[in-house]
């Protein structure tokens, strides 16, 4: 079975998340813990802004939960850069054992389910993930420079400046990772940079598909399943296709790439980035886990595997989603 | 999901909305008409202040240059651009600002490996296949006498 059922139900304890100034404008800026102003929060690149936003997403995290670096078994972290720089060099500073772990937009995701099995197999009583994405940081390695002038598609997508961090533990709270499903690498031949969303929608689809498969829910389980950064066209893509494929979600289907930003905001089809999900879940989503708004969640990040090698290369983009089920459990 | 790769291109085709082609391309033939009209008015008026006609057409050129890279350092370049598509990328304004965006983005990197390593970065390939194309046409030039 490709679902991994979490038999100690590992506690999802705190969340924290800081964003930029365009996701401040955007529909989620009263969920954010912090706000970074200037884009490059007072460091001399975007690489090192990130890296900061990164460290105090982590830190947030510990003084929430008023643990200190010491009580942390391990760290899983990830962002977009290339060897994953805005994440090591942020962590720096934390002195936690770490894992660098790279699954494009989808890493929160996989932060989180490494996390958890650590914590539900008794490797680590605390372990933290965390991941980030910033906008001028990825511009320059993924497209062209800032000042560039240049027309994005319909269909792109804005990368969100964003970082958020996770807490998973052995204790603590009602709130647990109930089971995870990694997915598996998909690729339906979409070779466009500028439509991301229908690359990763396949592979979506695959992995909601199978959780709910592989635990025989209902499809009215969970009050929300949440993609990570479809936009708006992988979004219809993959809710339609679901539907067809007898996984009905109606409106329990979310995607925070296209609730990030308001329409007038000129993002296009929607926020995406490793930030996206990881700030849209844990501020707005946990916020209203933790006010008993919701009780079930499905938290599925969706992750474009490609590089600009391969882009250059003629390749098609790989996808990839990772499912975590996070719910209200008894203390 | 039961879908062939050549299924889902055409199914994902019908599902996101295409660039708005003639809306776009009339922006551009404006911005672009307006871009080479101001040229027109710069060279007009080297000529008037007694510039030889050669001269006239440099002074032009190194004018638009100058002003593009300008609204490129300022951040309102890549704004205008942003509307005027290829309507700023044809004339040599979209040349100077493929030379200046580099320069900028690139200075965290430092002056040599940064901002002059990736300076052509963008305009590399029309640098290379302009001096070729060059080459070819003189060629045949040559053999036409």
């Amino acid at each position: 079975m490709q679902t991994i059922i979490l038999n100690n139900k590992p506690r999802l304890v705190s969340c924290a998340s800081i964003a930029g100034k365009k996701e401040n404008d955007g529909n989620m800026s009263e969920f954010f813990d912090a706000i970074i102003l200037d884009g490059r929060y007072g460091k001399k690149s975007w690489e090192e802004a990130e890296s900061e936003m990164q460290k105090d997403a982590a830190f947030m995290v510990l003084h929430k939960t008023e643990n200190k670096p010491e009580d942390i078994s391990f760290i899983f972290g990830g962002d977009l850069l290339n060897q994953c720089m805005g994440t090591s060099f942020g962590i720096t500073k934390l002195n936690i054992p770490f894992f660098g772990i790279y699954g494009a937009c989808s890493t929160f995701c996989e932060g989180l389910i490494l996390a958890s099995m650590c914590v539900d197999g008794g490797y680590g009583k605390k372990v933290m993930c965390t991941s980030s994405s910033h906008f001028c940081s990825s511009e320059r390695q993924f497209r062209f420079p800032l000042e560039y002038g240049g027309q994005r598609a319909p269909a792109a997508q804005w990368t969100v400046t964003a970082a958020g961090a996770a807490l998973v533990s052995d204790s603590g709270g009602d709130i647990s990772i109930t089971a995870v499903t990694p997915g598996k690498v998909i690729d339906l031949g979409i070779s466009d940079a500028s439509n991301m969303g229908a690359a990763m929608a396949p592979a979506a689809i695959d992995t909601i598909k199978t959780h709910f498969k592989d635990r025989g829910l209902k499809n009215n389980y969970f009050d929300m399943v949440v993609t990570g950064d479809l936009g708006k066209f992988g979004y219809s893509i993959a809710k339609e296709k679901l539907k067809e494929e007898g996984v009905d979600l109606s409106n329990r289907f979310y995607d925070c790439g296209a609730m990030i930003y308001k329409e007038e905001q000129d993002a296009h089809a929607g926020g995406s980035g490793c930030g996206c999900c990881a700030s849209v879940f844990s501020g707005y989503i946990f916020d209203m886990l933790k006010q008993g708004k919701i009780d079930r969640v499905l938290l599925v990040a969706t992750g474009a595997l490609m590089s600009t090698t391969s882009a250059y290369q003629g390749n098609s983009i790989p996808s990839v989603a990772h499912a975590v089920s996070i719910e209200r459990v008894r203390k | 999901m039961n879908m062939s790769k050549k299924q889902y291109k055409k199914y994902v085709k019908t599902k996101v909305t295409k660039s708005p082609l003639f809306k776009n391309m009339i922006k551009a033939y404006i911005t672009g008409g307006i871009i080479c009209t101001a040229g027109q008015l710069l060279n007009d008026s080297y000529l008037y202040f007694g510039f030889a006609e050669e001269q006239a057409g440099t002074l032009t050129s190194i004018t638009l240059v100058f002003l593009s890279a300008f609204l490129t350092s300022i951040g309102i370049y890549d704004k205008i651009a942003k509307h005027a598509g290829a309507g700023t990328l044809v004339p040599i304004t979209g040349f100077a600002n493929a030379v200046v965006s580099p320069a900028i983005e690139f200075k965290d990197e430092g002056y040599v490996l940064g901002v002059a390593a990736n300076i052509f970065k963008i305009a590399g390939p029309v640098i290379t296949y302009g001096v070729i194309a060059s080459v070819v046409s003189g060629l045949i030039y040559y053999a036409l006498g």
